[in-house]
């Protein structure tokens, strides 16, 4: 535009306001403010190419890494944001990795929705940001594209983040929960209930003092290590919601298989059982954010035990129980002393048990 | 129902409001104790006691003796100290389900 | 954990089955004519599936789960009185988690919160009390639901927050009695059960005495028990000798938790915070003399049912719910004819799906791998 009002273009600036407001989302210098010094720099340091609306691969270079894409998305909503062992931005990169992992897939690239409600800290925004960036670059993914969008004050929660992720699957890998067979054998790659346990008690309301953290993590490399152990494994889930019942019922029903576990076998950190105890929970249904559920042929089961454990984020692993033809469709527990129960998927979230 | 489990108090949170700390595993919590108190004690005697808790309140002292009692009846039916032995070690087969 | 682990060792569970399998033996039953043993407390209940007992017992003997569950014995229309005081736009509805699915009439808890209603889940009723002293411009309701266990936490934060002088906190009061309740079951004309296994912490507050009428008027056996799985089952071998031996009498299993007397501390604020109410109805079985229990006039300032004004409406039992007859022992819950079709975890119909310890729920959950499954 050229006449007499026209300025010069600026270029964009610190956001120093305090708090985000409705202007930050609203198309304008402000949202390229945010935008730029928020995200951009912290994802891609200063430099970074010219912000276009979508991020590019060059095919021949993800071709050469295996056979097929793996995608994926999720949703982040967690409260509080954050928490002992991470916030919600390690979250969403750790739970969208974890999730192009289990397929056998090698993560490439993430994206990241943005859904901040009007009011928040420009804080704690930033302390998010840096989490996600920080968790990326440990993990060796590049958060490539995003969106951001802020909604009036009571429209969402503070926070809510959405991650979507490519990967390559290796070549020749063909991993699925319809794959156990009777005689595979399921392991764990640690303490389970962590996070469960973790959110449950950030939100403050049981008033109990724990040292539990999450078990948050990226569970990429671990999985790399698993695969060259185990190259014939059949099946790995990360036990998010739900925990590792809910994988366990899922895994039952879709492979045609009975799902026998020993309680005895399941590793459990000892404040995770009290909490549970004290509670009336059961551990088997508190999330992870850090664990999954593989299952093996027999024949690979102990070299697929010892790489897990020799990793850092599998130093507890366990095999907790074995596929079986009997009670095709249901996950049985062996209990303590010998006694047998039917791990069931629940209805909703679990509930403490108290009166 | 009446979901109750065994902790120890480790602290006293408030000897006015008659308030302790218990600790289950390693998670803690602030409990009411005026059903365990004893009169005339001071509350720092309660250190270290065992207690059964019941949402939030200290509802029973634990007798450890009495558990002991129970446990040695226990040890006592049939004539299976050398069962029980053989069992823990791994030589006799463990439970089947009865049916 | 100690106090928890020993009574959960596999080694004495084995030799325990064992002499309960002899004993059983020597009774003279039949499978088409097992011996019964109720297990009051919904605990118990719990605590039997959890471990997996009852496939471990002989077929000889068959656990009947009693009416030990407040959350499944709460009657829809205070189910509904309890929505009405959420719903309130001043109130904070404090809960256990446990109460949050119940279905009233029209909604439970839970989807009251969905509407928007604000529901809070605590531990404690103390965690209430401090919800109050945190929001002294709101209204902070607590839902006292339970058995004796639970009724002095429930008095002793009524008399805190009188002492505090806090005036924005009351208690919505379902308390229920066990000993009219099991009263009632046994004065039932074909009561069947041979023996009880009594509440381990309504006992601690209660005592052991109260029970001595049913050995004494009715002749049954009843040994108060712990929770863990080695306590149930030395608690059924004691039944089991009683029976052997021609007895009825009052026993104690769980004596490291249970004093013969009970908790005198705790006895007092019940006996001085609560009066019983003439009658209090029991979802699926009816209304039982003097089985509740309300604050008395000093406390009124505390009771939220004179505080807000309440629906009170019965609300009849769905009719096709056999929950009575499966409190009772009469049937067992895959004989009901909603059981798992139009009455799931999901959508309860009756109170017996309600909570995880309710002996339909249970059976659902675990799969009772005996008969329904």
């Amino acid at each position: 535009m050229n006449g007499p009002f026209s300025l010069p273009r600026r270029a964009p600036r610190k956001v120093t306001q305090p708090k985000v407001t409705l202007a930050h989302g609203g198309g304008g210098t402000a949202m390229r403010d945010l935008i730029e010094d928020v995200f951009l720099e912290t994802f891609s340091g200063a430099g970074h190419a010219a912000p276009e609306d979508q991020a590019r691969f060059d095919l021949s270079a993800l071709a050469a890494q295996g056979d097929r894409l793996a995608f994926t998305t999720d949703a982040f909503v967690v409260d509080p944001l954050f928490f002992p062992g991470g916030d919600i931005g390690k979250l969403a990169v750790c739970g969208t990795i974890n999730d192009l992992a289990v397929g056998g897939a090698r993560p490439v690239a993430l994206s990241c929705a943005v859904i901040i409600e009007e009011g928040l800290p420009l804080e704690t925004l930033r302390a998010v940001v840096a989490s996600m960036a920080r968790t990326a670059a440990e993990a060796g993914v590049v958060i490539v594209t995003g969106d951001t969008k802020v909604v009036a004050r009571g429209a969402c929660d503070k926070l809510f983040l959405t991650t979507t992720g490519i990967g390559v699957v290796r070549t020749g890998l063909d991993v699925g929960i319809a794959k156990g067979r009777p005689g595979d054998v399921v392991l764990v790659n640690g303490l389970l209930g962590d996070h469960g346990a973790a959110i449950l008690n950030a939100r403050g309301d049981l008033a109990l003092e724990t040292p539990i953290e999450s078990d948050c993590a990226p569970l990429h490399d671990l999985v790399a290590t698993l695969i060259a152990a185990a190259p014939g494994i059949r099946m790995m889930r990360d036990a998010t919601r739900g925990g590792v019942a809910a994988v366990l019922n899922e895994l039952a029903e879709a492979s045609g298989v009975g799902v026998r576990i020993r309680e005895t076998d399941v590793p459990l950190r000892p404040e995770v059982n009290g909490f549970c105890e004290i509670l009336g929970l059961d551990p088997l249904y508190l999330a992870n954010e850090g664990k999954l559920v593989a299952v093996v042929p027999p024949e690979e089961a102990e070299a697929a035990l010892a790489a897990v454990r020799a990793h850092l984020l599998g130093r507890e692993a366990a095999i907790i129980g074995r596929l079986a033809a009997e009670r095709p469709g249901r996950v049985v527990m062996e209990t303590r002393f010998g006694g047998e129960r039917i791990v069931d998927m629940l209805v909703g979230d679990q509930l403490p048990r108290i009166c | 129902m009446c979901l109750g489990i065994p902790g120890r108090i480790v602290a006293i949170a408030d000897e006015d409001a008659m308030l302790a700390v218990v600790d289950v595993s390693g998670v803690r919590r602030t409990v009411d104790v005026v059903c365990v108190a004893q009169e005339g004690e001071p509350l720092e005697a309660l250190i270290g006691v065992w207690v059964l808790v019941h949402v939030g309140f200290a509802m029973s002292r634990i007798d450890e003796e009495e558990a002991a009692a129970t446990l040695k009846v226990l040890a006592e039916i049939g004539e299976m100290e050398g069962e029980l032995d053989a069992m823990r070690t791994g030589s006799v087969a463990p439970l089947a389900p009865a049916n | 954990m100690r106090f928890v682990d020993e009574f959960r060792d596999p080694a004495l569970a084995a030799a325990l089955i064992r002499e309960i399998g002899t004993i059983c033996a020597t009774l003279g039953r039949a499978k088409d004519d097992p011996v019964t043993v109720m297990e009051v407390c919904g605990g118990h209940t719990h605590a039997i599936f959890r471990y997996g007992l009852e496939g471990l017992l002989p077929d000889l003997i068959e656990f009947v789960h009693g009416p030990g569950c407040p959350v499944c014995v709460l009657p829809m229309g205070r189910v509904d009185d309890c929505v009405a005081i959420a719903e309130r736009p001043e109130v904070i509805f404090a809960t256990f988690g446990d109460a949050m699915r119940v279905p009233g009439s029209r909604k439970s808890l839970l989807q009251a919160k969905a509407d928007g209603a604000d529901v809070r889940m605590v531990y404690s009723p103390l965690d209430a009390l401090e919800l109050a002293r945190r929001n002294p411009d709101r209204e902070v309701v607590f839902f006292g639901l339970g058995f004796e266990t639970t009724m002095p936490s429930t008095a002793l934060t009524v008399q805190r927050a009188a002492r505090e002088r806090i005036t924005n906190f009351s208690l919505f009061c379902n308390h229920i009695t066990i000993i009219p309740t099991l009263r009632a079951l046994l004065e039932q004309p074909d009561f069947g059960i041979d023996g009880f296994i009594g509440p381990g912490h309504v006992s601690m507050v209660i005592g052991t005495a109260p029970y001595r009428f049913i050995a004494e008027e009715f002749r049954k056996p009843l040994v108060v028990a712990g929770f863990e799985p080695i306590d149930l089952l030395q608690s059924l071998l004691m039944i089991l000798r009683q029976m052997a031996a021609g007895e009825a009498r009052i026993e104690n299993q769980y004596a490291r938790v249970v004093p013969e007397r009970g908790n005198p501390s705790a006895l007092r604020a019940v006996e001085e915070v609560y009066e019983p109410r003439p009658t209090f109805e029991w979802r699926g079985l009816g209304s039982i003399e003097r089985s509740g229990v309300r604050l008395r006039e000093p406390y009124a300032a505390f009771d939220a049912e004179r505080r807000f004004a309440v629906p009170d409406v019965k609300v009849a039992d769905p009719a096709a719910c056999r929950c009575g007859e499966v409190l009772t022992g009469a049937v067992k819950p895959w004989a009901c004819p909603v059981f798992g079709t139009t009455c799931t975890p999901e959508m309860p119909l009756g109170a017996l799906m309600v909570s995880s310890e309710g002996a339909c729920a249970a059976y659902y959950q675990y799969g009772g791998l005996r008969g329904a499954a």
